[in-house]
């Protein structure tokens, strides 16, 4: 019984220390004058292997998201009659929920885990410590480019997927299913608002974008350097990166959407 | 070579996500420059709002001149006092105009609908429409047309019948 209370405890204590860790690790990676002409490159080597890469699943998932969201909807909306509804469902879905959540998601599976994988490779074959022997700090070098790429191409990215899928709702909507497209644009455009919809997805888009990169980064820089350290790590990342991502979209949701 | 290909497809993901985010502002969320047009101020007094609420659309033959900046409860007749900001380019709404709370579609959101009256001085900065037609509260006129049902049915008492027909309509 008091072993067990122990055990609690120390896991306790052991989150705690987690989270310190992570933030004392953000602080030192990021807190630094930063030297533009070396910066620059690297960061745009990261935000292609961070962005353009996770481009392709982003635009399919984004396409097929609105299709289907077209068809329920529609199927839906017909039994009331008033399927030119179906622009204003579409387009609020995506732009308030769907679309930065399902990118979030989809982003820590793609990229946080790469992340993750690629820092934790480093660490197992020394490359970070190498590379702190001949006086290259290896968060300056390997993780502030990577953390800045990854919260930079998070809302990009949500914005891509969101309009594709208002693209996606569209093909099904008035190209297959035969809404008047006037009807699909204009009710879309009285019921979407600029500010609180499309900023407030943008504000929750760079918010997963910081938590799940951060995630994905402390977990490969934290891993044991073991094959098998390396591999629990990257399942930390896509499942502690989903969970937050979750749970931050009801504490933003509530934030943004929640009063009156 | 290398670096070169690699900022070069950077770039057209930066231009994609720019393109995107204007295709959200312009088509979808239908931004354009009106926001900032330059707009006098009116009021007007209410029995009802029902549902309407602040930056709802202000219409005149359905087309929008205007929007609700606030609603708030007048302290001394005890009904709602509407502002709202009528486009400067619309300047020429006769005083006896009627303000109506209207709704769009049968389930569709809360407007006030402007009817021109014959009035030759017009409405400006701080004056007020003195003639409104309230909201249209659905479970009034529900709760109307029952007891309108309820009496008729018996025939009992037809001349309470005619009075909330008289009511309904």
């Amino acid at each position: 019984m008091l072993t067990r209370v122990q055990a609690m405890g120390a896991r306790g204590l052991d989150v705690v220390r987690t989270i310190g860790a992570a933030s004392v690790f953000l602080w030192q990676a990021l807190v630094c004058w930063p030297r533009w002409r070396l910066a620059i490159p690297l960061l745009i080597q990261q935000i292609y292997a961070v962005g353009v890469l996770s481009l392709v699943i982003i635009i399919v998932s984004g396409l097929f998201i609105g299709m289907v969201l077209g068809l329920q909807g529609y199927n839906i909306l017909i039994t009331y009659g008033s399927e030119q509804a179906l622009g204003t469902l579409v387009s609020l879905t995506l732009t308030r929920e769907l679309g930065p959540v399902v990118t979030a998601l989809l982003f820590a599976g793609r990229a946080g885990s790469a992340l993750t994988a690629e820092i934790g490779l480093m660490k197992a074959t020394e490359q970070l410590s190498s590379m702190e022997m001949i006086g290259v700090d290896p968060l300056r070098r390997i993780i502030a480019p990577r953390f800045w790429a990854g919260v930079l191409t998070m809302p990009m990215l949500a914005t891509i997927f969101t309009a594709v899928g208002i693209l996606g709702g569209r093909l099904v909507g008035v190209d297959w299913l035969g809404i008047f497209e006037g009807s699909y644009w204009a009710n879309m455009q009285q019921s979407v608002e600029f500010i609180d919809d499309v900023l407030n997805g943008l504000i929750k888009a760079l918010a997963f974008g910081i938590a799940v990169t951060w995630i994905a980064v402390f977990q490969g820089y934290d891993c044991e350097p073991t094959s098998e350290g390396i591999s629990r790590a990257t399942t930390r990342t896509v499942v502690y990166g989903s969970l937050a991502v979750l749970a931050l979209d009801f504490i933003l949701t509530a934030v943004m959407f929640g009063g009156v | 070579m290398r670096i070169k290909s690699l900022e070069l497809l950077v770039g057209a993901f930066l231009l994609l996500a720019f393109g995107a985010l204007m295709f959200l502002a312009i088509q979808v969320s239908g931004l354009s420059g009106e926001t900032s047009k330059e707009s006098y101020r009116v009021h007007a007094l209410f029995q009802n709002v029902g549902g309407l609420t602040e930056r709802a659309k202000v219409t005149i033959a359905g087309v929008s001149v205007g929007r609700v900046e606030s609603i708030t409860l007048d302290a001394k007749t005890q009904q709602a006092r509407v502002e709202m900001a009528i486009n400067s380019e619309v300047n020429d709404i006769s005083t006896d105009a009627v303000a109506a709370i209207l709704t769009s579609g049968l389930l569709g959101e809360k407007y006030i609908g402007l009817t021109p009256g014959a009035d030759d001085t017009f409405l400006k900065e701080g004056s007020r429409i003195e003639q409104t037609q309230s909201s249209l509260v659905l479970e009034d006129l529900i709760g109307k047309f029952l007891f309108n049902k309820a009496t008729e049915a018996p025939k009992a008492a037809p001349e309470a019948s005619a009075d909330s027909a008289d009511a309904a309509f």
